[in-house]
């Protein structure tokens, strides 16, 4: 187990130089860098663009820059944002809150809609309610989270002439005002995501319910409820578990359009803003930052499987 | 699809033989061909539904010319924000264009990304999970940790980074394409690997090795055939998934360009800016992609259980 452990955690740090080598070079294939885009349409003398890119370090060969940058790293700094002259980790640290809190909303929501929803459908498998609720299900697939986000925001609007703040309020401040910010997103968001959990659910608890136990439960005269709940979904789970914890990582920095779409400044919303200005040090460090959660929720999961499921073993 | 009936050893088979077996055989393969789609319309509700979705758009995409009433891109004025109306079935956008005709114009466009992305994207994974699982080995092992890199971008960053590397514009259809493409690859070529791992495994390529056959050969006549189901199946997952990703991208600016009719470029814009004045122009192009990702999304999933049963839905 150590073994497996250790190997896991080798392994992530190809994938993570991969990531980083792939970030840098493609940002650097972007044509115009934060240099010639602030200067953008002023005349402005060439020199005055060189001295300020040789400040900036963009003057140096690209491997050079790509030493220096992976230097800094070790050392633990991940530089300024060239756009703002705030530290990266400054700007993280104000929106993260933000990301996570919608995240765990996001994810909650779709947990409670998700595995009731996928047991009835299982349980009632081919009848009318199975193909209501898959059918509800594939359309949370099938509409975009952002268009879903509009339509909340029209209906509360013209049925209640209500409209979510505009301005974000952190959660300790006024806990009502936060989730008045964050509600329509993260329902907007969470329908969509606990489409994948509740077919998951329904096709995990559609086979654990022909194992044996399931049967044997059933033949001691246990209740169904307690059958279905007890012995069938505990063991459905597993899967399930895998799937909601992908999709946290996901939902994480994966919320660009939402995040447009409610005015909301977070992760998402930093990326999209951060490859708008070249700011190469605040996009290198955010898909760094993005593909190492969900490297490490992944090796959580695996770790995860083996605590909930003790015949799993890994060598 | 290849069936050969118990022949006498010795036998000369003449010509005309040849031709009348190959006749049954070919007319057999066309009745199972019939007989799966008879099969799967009588037992799969939903994904005849689909089906039919996809056929409704399908036929909107190919007589859009016929059936929308007005050029898509044509600028009226007079027009501007008018509410649905018999003149305007869906009503008229800020430049008086007529929303009807965009939105089936914009089947086009969608499925024009739709089809392209989900068919290089899956043939791409096709092949690198193929190569992989048959070689093994370091190519195996090279090509894995390629495709972890890809999957741990989150999907949006991947395809705006694709975006922004090679520019939009509005001729530049074919980036938008590329960038909904990249993503797909890896999440492809991991589901072909594994299966393609217990193919690798049959005696019968272990046979087509004995007789002689190459590399090259082996994996694109015996294995990729026989992962053809998985295959399909992404396709068509895919294909809706690649009609989300453009109307996103469109809608974040950073897909399709104006005057190019795109459900997410009319849900970016006027959508928008005029939700209550004009619920419409936000309405009826959402509603499009849905039914559009939908249809896509019952068939595939029905021709996923009707093809293959083990496959489990992610």
């Amino acid at each position: 187990m150590r073994r497996y452990i250790v190997g896991r955690l080798l392994l992530m740090i190809p994938t993570l130089i991969g990531v980083a080598i792939l970030t840098f070079v493609i940002m650097r294939a972007v044509p115009g860098d934060i240099v010639a885009l602030r200067y953008a349409g002023s005349s402005v003398p060439q020199e005055v663009i060189d001295q300020e890119r040789h400040i900036l370090g963009l003057d140096k060969p690209m491997w050079a820059q790509f030493v220096d940058w992976m230097t800094s790293i070790s050392h633990l700094d991940l530089g300024q944002s060239l756009w703002t002259g705030h530290s990266v980790v400054e700007e993280v640290q104000v929106r993260m809150p933000l990301s996570i809190e919608l995240a765990i909303l996001a994810t909650l929501f779709a947990v409670a809609l998700a595995i009731p929803l996928g047991v009835v459908a299982a349980v009632k498998q081919d009848s009318l309610v199975d193909y209501a609720i898959r059918v509800f299900s594939i359309g949370g697939l099938a509409m975009p989270s952002f268009w879903i986000g509009i339509m909340m925001v029209l209906i509360t609007l013209t049925l209640w002439g209500w409209a979510p703040p505009v301005v974000f309020t952190p959660l300790f401040d006024d806990p009502v005002a936060n989730l008045a910010g964050l509600i329509l997103p993260a329902v907007a968001v969470g329908y969509r995501y606990s489409a994948v959990s509740m077919r998951m659910t329904r096709s995990t608890v559609l086979e654990v319910l022909r194992e044996d136990y399931v049967r044997t439960a059933r033949a001691k005269g246990l209740r169904e409820t307690i059958v279905v709940v007890r012995h069938a979904l505990r063991n459905a789970l597993l899967p399930v578990v895998t799937v909601v914890s992908l999709e946290f990582a996901f939902l994480i920095g994966g919320l660009v359009v939402t995040e447009q779409v409610f005015n909301l400044n977070g992760i998402g919303k930093l990326l999209v803003d951060a490859v708008a200005h070249r700011d190469y040090p605040l996009i290198q460090a955010l898909v760094l930052l993005l593909a190492s959660v969900f490297v490490l929720v992944n090796f959580v999961v695996d770790l995860v499987y083996v605590v909930l499921d003790p015949r799993i073993r890994y060598s | 699809m290849v069936e050969t009936e118990p022949r006498v050893a010795g036998e000369r088979t003449s010509f005309a033989d040849e031709l009348a077996r190959r006749r049954y055989l070919e007319s057999t393969g066309r009745r199972r061909f019939v007989r799966f789609w008879v099969d799967f319309v009588r037992q799969r509700p939903l994904g005849t539904a689909g089906a039919i979705l996809i056929i409704v758009m399908l036929l909107a995409a190919a007589f859009a010319n016929v059936i929308a009433p007005y050029d898509p891109t044509a600028i009226n004025f007079p027009d501007l924000l008018k509410p649905p109306s018999p003149q305007h079935l869906l009503g008229a956008d800020n430049f008086g264009r007529d929303v009807f005709s965009r939105v089936v114009f914009g089947s086009r466009t969608a499925l024009l990304v739709g089809f392209s992305a989900s068919l290089v994207g899956c043939t791409c994974g096709l092949v690198l999970g193929v190569v992989g699982a048959y070689l093994g080995g370091r190519t195996d092992q090279i090509i894995q940790r390629l495709m972890d890199v890809l999957l741990s971008f989150p999907l949006i960053v991947i395809a705006i980074a694709v975006v922004a590397a090679l520019g939009t514009g509005e001729d530049k259809i074919a980036n938008v394409i590329a960038a909904i493409t990249v993503p797909i690859v890896p999440r492809v070529a991991r589901v072909v690997r594994s299966s393609a791992l217990s193919v690798v495994q049959m005696p019968y390529i272990e046979a087509t090795r004995s007789v002689g056959a190459g590399a090259i050969r082996i994996m694109f006549r015996h294995v990729a055939p026989n992962v053809f189901a998985p295959y399909l199946i992404m396709l068509t997952a895919f294909l809706g998934q690649a009609i989300l990703l453009e109307a996103s991208l469109s809608f974040l600016g950073l897909g399709v360009f104006e005057p190019t009719p795109s459900w997410g470029l009319m849900l970016r814009g006027a959508g928008m800016q005029f939700l209550e004045q004009a619920p419409w122009l936000a309405i009826a192009p959402g509603v499009a992609i849905s039914m559009a990702v939908f249809g896509f999304n019952l068939f595939g999933d029905s021709l996923r259980d009707a093809l293959d049963p083990r496959l489990r839905t992610g």
